[in-house]
């Protein structure tokens, strides 16, 4: 788990490449294909809102036809007396067009999001070359064919034939066709990586691979069938907001099927035609248009930031998590401890405790070992080959009987020097055994002050003299505690996860900035921590890589699994990180929230858009109701609106719409036009701020609720000036 | 000025009495001793062994939604048989002045419906149609139980919310309460205590309370009139508090008998107002956060003084048809100007204003002046009020379980804008509860449009429909929106009972009209009842989650906007066109059609 983190410089330049993507031909020209093809009445009664544009359109350009061969004059109430009767004829085949235009666009929305993906999957397949694995007691089968159980040898150059554990060997493996990255992995039987992923490449060396997919469910294959969508369930909140416009859009079909009656009571007409694009620019199309397109873009969005999420709900859910489960290791610190202070004994400079220290570590190749020499080195001077000139030196290895280290040098006199370092209790043993001097005063009281702070305390003995004491510390990744109040605001908690003590868990959590620490973590104790968050309601998220963190993946809400890691514990989350980012969690979160902000806010902005419809169809089908020439009649605002026999509904014209057919013309142009232009907020999604829910609200309201009730004024106002003032409408 | 001052004292009064009446609803729904205890409390006990509610070691059984709902409907459908026997047995039971005969079917029917619902939509007018013993035994017991209906179906739904989910095989598990216990409770403990002061009050200011039956006096003309007396004052303190509306007399709060003085007026709408504004307090009680309960009163009071304003603005205004024909509507020395059409000259522009706009935003459905003489503007006013489902304090108990339909819509699109799934209390809304929030939105306006397209559109609506014009209009779409939210206030006009003599003999219903109201009258009030206890009856089962930064607050102030948001937007799309047509017509134009 130690590439990852770099990673992150990558995924912007991802991003853009992805942006300026959004109108690629090689995507769009497919998706205009598309969006013909989905016209099929089968594809759209999956999308009630659409589904009645459509059905709209069929009637309307019946009307059309039915009018252009003179079958019928007029579509029914048409021509009978004033207001809104005699329409012109290419009044039904305009809007007719229109409605049509809607249905269109909404497809090339879904299938623009479609097509994003395709490109990707298209890539994934020409990686999924049939080819001939090697059973390990002899024979060959089709990649095709290979069943859970079966063992298969790969050797270098050869391409892994399906999913499955490494049970033999060692091999570095290139994933880059699934992950992008180009740097070789590790495979190796036993422990956290153990997992291979059919269609990667074996560079070196040679493996048995116990394969562990069904035929056709290979990794692969999931992927494929995710980005390009054919896997796509409708998400819970998905079908909830269904439901919600599916709701609206009855109430609106009442409101126009009454107005017949109403509009006939108050002494005028109104066209079949007229009422039904009154019903689509009414009914919240753009958010029923853009519905689909939003969650595949989600989920696509995801793909780009390399984390494959088996379910959308998964997505949702991530949008949901109360806490987060991280690992402290790798994670939230450096892999490994660093030396950051020498401690010296009374009587011991600091300077000789340095160089002790480092000569101790010079053969010791651990990270720890190493950071000591390169403090000393740093701070003192301290050079390894000035401080074993003439001698002969021999490394003392690390054991866990003797929980030290150290090296024997034999000067030229041969005389033997020995100087350790190691765990404190071992070293005073080492120092007390070999009679010499003894334990110094302030030794104990070092020991636990380093231990107290949260680091850990190695102490260095020169032959039978304790010199001081090494101050090893766990240091946190940069940033960390900038990502956390980020979650924070978010309002997420975070917990670190580590197998260290109390105390020392303590510290490192108070200088991370995390809320809550989980210290002498067992595989138990943290599926118990999620058991009880999520008694409590909370949701919970992890991210794990060994075979031990399994249960815990399954039991969390949202289980990231490492791609690095073994396959059970990709089997038991519901996403993969092929980048292997721990803290890539954080940028799920905000997708999933993402997700669900940009369906809030488009569907507020398509209900907010019919206030300003009502007012440009409304004063077009009223204009002719209660009409009089009353001598004490204010004059109507509007001078052009309709004719002689104008009601005082007329009046409400206030957009000044230059004829009732250009007003009903305009507003189904907006309403279809908003789609398109909505498109990109559709796929990219609504930036999300941490700000706290009721600030995000707040803005969300203004900019989608407020800005929706006042675009489509403008925007109708705009079209109307072209629809009446150039095309003559 | 002075009108100002009236709503500003309403509004205090209203807010002085929540957290008190609301506190002790708590009290007694949940059960706990009250100051009344030691005087009621043998009654309760008495009364529900003889309804034989079954008893655990915990206390009453508790019911589920569906059996809650059952006992909602049982109950009702009971009460409404025995209604609709004594209105057309009235002339055989004693109490009934000779020539009163019986109510034709259809006008019962729809009357019967009219009060088990708790509407109190009257086609017929109280003095010349009903005996004072249907008015006692009938209708003023329904006044009672349709009140408490609508109460203790509230309670069940707040218990719903309030439910911390808990372990699935535990007999409480999904328990929304038992429902004849509430009943008796809510009968007992509030409406009975509080009508009974009420009442005096109503005496003491001189209304009629007698069993004398009518009076013949001499007027000064020399000719005789006979009056009609009855157990006025009694009746009139319940038509308030459980917001029936229903008067003794034709004219309701303008006849002197039922509201004599400025003050009684005033009492009537503090009346009104008190149950419906308390029981937001004592939601935020029993969901332990008063702030929330507060939240929801702030939304109610804000489109409730908006209105107030508007009607009283409009009123004191004049139409543009009085400014055309030349009529003065300016203030002056001595009167109040304004249109003083139809207005009862004790309470003038503002005291109407104000009693009307009370009634009408609760369901109430009383009036102390004509509505029909509103102007356009004015009339726009009650039809707003009725049209945003009667969720501005509403009904008792049905105005804030209503308004719960629209937290819950409100609580879905604000979810979604801060990117998590929607919580109410910590409770996830999920496909379920839109469903359900959904159904219980759209029956109204559902109806109310197909009530007004028959009622205009066909042959057998336009008989009950006496004018013409936009006041036609507005007269049909009145009669539906006020049936179809049971509200029971008229705009006169559109009538579904014709009574030629001043008595019964050769009086007729006008079946379609009576048929379709009374039919509208009980789906808008039991189709939403059971939804509403569905979805309480779903959150029950649901495990709250904590609150925390990310979470949307139901208790702030951006959340009251996003309420009144959703409440304005849905009734203004669903109702726009069919207001355009009746009264915005009338303040657009002098025109008198």
């Amino acid at each position: 788990m130690t590439e990852g983190p770099d990673t992150a410089t990558a995924a912007p330049e991802g991003r853009r490449r992805s942006e300026a993507r959004l109108l690629d031909p090689e995507i769009l020209r497919p998706a205009l294909v598309q969006s013909l093809v989905k016209l099929d009445p089968r594809v759209q009664v999956r999308n009630p809102v659409m589904f009645v544009v459509e059905l709209g359109a069929v009637v309307t350009t019946g009307i059309w036809i039915a009018q252009a061969t003179g079958l019928s004059a007029n579509d029914g109430a048409l021509g009978a007396g004033g207001g809104n009767g005699g329409q012109p004829a290419w009044f039904a085949f305009v809007v007719a067009l229109w409605l049509w235009l809607t249905v269109v666009f909404a497809n090339v929305a879904e299938a623009l999001a479609e097509g994003r993906g395709k490109a990707q999957a298209d890539a994934l397949r020409a990686m999924r070359t049939e080819t001939t694995a090697r059973l390990k007691d002899g024979g060959e089968k089709a990649a095709g064919d290979l069943r859970p159980g079966d063992v298969v040898v790969v050797d270098a150059g050869e391409v892994i034939p399906g999913d499955g554990t490494v049970v033999e060997g060692i091999a570095s493996v290139d994933e880059s066709a699934i992950t992008g990255e180009s740097a070789p992995v590790i495979r190796e039987a036993g422990g956290d990586r153990s997992a291979v992923t059919g269609g990667t490449r074996v560079l070196s060396d040679r493996i048995l691979v116990e394969i562990t997919q069904e035929p056709g469910g290979s990794f692969l294959d999931r992927m494929i069938a995710l980005v390009e969508g054919a896997a796509r369930r409708k998400t819970p909140n998905e079908v909830a907001l269904g439901i919600l416009l599916a709701g609206l859009s009855i109430v609106f079909l009442v409101v126009t099927v009454t107005l017949r009656p109403f509009v006939d009571f108050a002494g005028s007409t109104v066209s079949t035609t007229t009422l039904i694009a009154l019903l689509v620019a009414l009914i919240p199309t753009t958010i029923g248009a853009l519905l689909s397109a939003i969650g595949i873009a989600g989920m696509d969005r995801l793909v780009r930031r390399n984390v494959l999420a088996l379910s959308g709900r998964a997505v949702e859910a991530s949008g949901d998590v109360d806490v987060l489960l991280l690992d402290k290791t790798g994670t939230i610190t450096l892999g490994n401890r660093q030396a950051a202070a020498f401690l010296p004994m009374p009587g011991v400079g600091e300077e000789e405790l340095a160089h002790v220290a480092a000569l101790a570590s010079v053969a010791d190749e651990t990270p720890e070992g190493r950071s000591i020499v390169t403090l000393a080195r740093e701070s003192f001077a301290f050079d390894p080959d000035d401080a074993t000139r003439g001698g002969h030196l021999e490394f003392v290895p690390f054991t866990a009987q003797t929980r030290m280290s150290g090296v024997d040098v034999e000067d030229l006199q041969g005389a033997v020097r020995s100087v350790r370092k190691g765990a404190g209790d071992a070293v005073i043993r080492w120092v007390e055994e070999s009679g010499s001097g003894g334990v110094p005063e302030g030794l104990r009281a070092a020991l636990d002050h380093v231990a107290g702070e949260g680091g850990t305390p190695l102490a260095v003995a020169d032959g039978g003299r304790v010199l001081g004491v090494v101050y090893l510390k766990d240091v946190v990744k940069p940033g960390m505690r900038e990502r956390f109040d980020r979650l924070r605001a978010m309002g997420i908690r975070t917990i670190m996860v580590t197998g260290d003590n109390r105390l020392t868990a303590a510290k490192i959590g108070e200088e991370a900035g995390v809320d809550d620490v989980l210290a002498e973590a067992t595989p138990e104790r943290k599926l118990a921590l999620i058991k009880e968050q999520q008694e409590g309601g909370r949701l919970v998220a992890m991210t794990g890589d060994g075979t031990n963190d399994a249960p815990a993946l399954a039991q969390a809400d949202v289980g990231v699994a490492m791609n690095t890691g073994t396959q059970a514990a990709r089997e038991a989350g519901n996403m993969v990180d092929l980048d292997s980012d721990p803290t890539k969690l954080i940028e799920i979160v905000e997708v999933g929230k993402q997700l669900l902000i940009t369906r809030g806010a488009l569907t507020t902005f398509s209900i907010a858009n019919d206030i300003a419809k009502y007012f440009a169809i409304l004063p077009a089908i009223f204009a002719g109701t209660w009409s009089t020439t009353h001598p004490t009649d204010p004059a109507p605002l509007a001078s052009s609106a309709v004719g002689a026999a104008e009601g005082p509904l007329a009046r409400l014209n206030l957009m000044d719409l230059g004829t009732p057919e250009s007003a009903i013309i305009s507003a189904i142009v907006f309403n279809a036009i908003v789609i398109p232009l909505l498109v990109p907020i559709a796929l990219r999604g609504v930036r999300y701020r941490p700000l706290g829910a009721n600030a995000l609200l707040r803005r969300n309201m203004l900019v989608y609720g407020l800005g929706g009730i006042v675009a489509p004024f403008v925007g109708i106002k705009a079209i109307d000036l072209v629809v009446h003032g150039v095309l003559g409408a | 000025m002075s009108g100002w001052l009236q709503l500003a004292l309403l509004v205090a009064v209203v807010v002085a009495l929540t957290p008190l009446l609301g506190g002790y609803m708590a009290r007694v729904f949940a059960g706990e001793r009250v100051l009344l205890s030691p005087l009621l409390g043998p009654v309760e006990r008495l009364l529900l062994r003889a309804m034989r509610v079954r008893r655990d070691e915990d206390g009453p059984v508790g019911q589920d939604w569906k059996a809650y709902g059952r006992s909602v409907l049982l109950f009702s459908f009971a009460s409404w048989l025995v209604l609709y026997a004594l209105l057309r047995l009235q002339s055989v039971l004693p109490g009934a002045p000779k020539d009163m005969g019986a109510m034709p079917w259809d006008v019962t029917f729809n009357t019967a419906s009219s009060f088990v619902t708790n509407t109190n939509w009257q086609y017929y007018g109280g003095e010349t149609t009903l005996s004072s013993v249907s008015q006692m035994t009938g209708l003023a017991v329904q006044n009672f139980v349709s009140a408490a209906v609508g109460i203790v179906v509230l309670i069940a739904v707040v218990r719903g919310i309030a439910a911390r989910g808990g372990d699935p095989s535990s007999r409480r598990f999904g328990s929304l309460g038992n429902f004849w216990v509430d009943l008796v409770r809510a009968v007992l403990y509030v409406l009975l205590p509080i009508s009974f002061l009420g009442a005096l009050v109503f005496v003491s200011q001189g209304a009629l309370q007698t069993l004398g039956g009518e009076t013949t006096l001499n007027t000064l003309a020399g000719g005789t009139q006979t009056l009609v007396r009855g157990p006025v004052a009694s009746q009139e303190a319940i038509k308030l508090l459980g917001t029936n509306g229903g008067g003794y007399f034709n004219v309701n709060s303008a006849m002197p008998f039922e509201n004599p003085t400025a003050f009684s007026n005033f009492l009537s709408m503090v009346l009104v107002l008190a149950i419906p504004a308390a029981l937001t307090a004592t939601y935020g009680r029993m969901v332990g956060n008063r702030r929330q309960g507060w939240a929801i009163f702030g939304a109610m009071a804000v489109m409730f003084v908006a209105l107030a304003v508007v009607l009283s603005l409009a009123e004191q205004h004049g139409s543009p048809a009085q400014h055309a024909a030349g009529l003065a509507t300016a203030s002056f020395d001595g009167s109040t100007g304004g249109n003083l059409v139809g207005k009862e000259q004790r309470f003038g522009i503002s005291g109407s204003a104000l009693f009307n706009t009370v009634t009408t935003v609760t369901s109430t459905g009383a009036v102390n002046s004509a509505m029909e003489s509103l102007t356009g503007l004015g009339g726009l006013v009650p039809m707003t009020g009725m049209g945003s489902s009667e969720v501005i304090f509403g009904g008792v108990g049905s105005g804030l379980y209503g308004m719960l339909l629209f937290v819950v819509l409100a609580v879905f699109v604000g979810g979604l804008m801060v990117g998590r799934t929607p919580e109410l209390h910590g409770k996830k809304i999920e496909a379920r509860e839109i469903k359900l929030a959904m159904l219980g939105a759209l029956y109204m306006p559902l109806t109310v449009l197909t009530m007004t397209a028959l009622a205009v559109g066909t042959d057998h609506g336009k008989v009950s429909n006496a004018a013409g014009g936009p006041q036609g209009f507005s007269e049909a779409l009145y009669a539906s929106l006020s049936q179809g939210n049971n509200n029971g206030s008229a705009f006169a006009g559109y009538t579904g009972f014709v009574q030629p003599n001043g008595n019964n003999d050769g009086a007729f219903g006008i079946t379609f009209a009576d048929l379709l109201g009374g039919v509208a009258m009980l789906v808008v009030r039991f189709f939403p009842i059971l939804v509403v206890l569905a979805l309480a009856g779903s959150l029950a089962r649901k495990r709250p989650a904590p609150t925390g930064p990310g979470t949307l607050r139901t208790d702030s102030p951006t959340f009251v906007v996003l309420l009144i948001g959703v409440i304005v937007l849905v009734g203004a799309l669903t109702f726009f066109p069919a207001f355009l047509l009746g009264p915005v017509v009338q303040s657009l134009t002098g025109h008198l059609y």
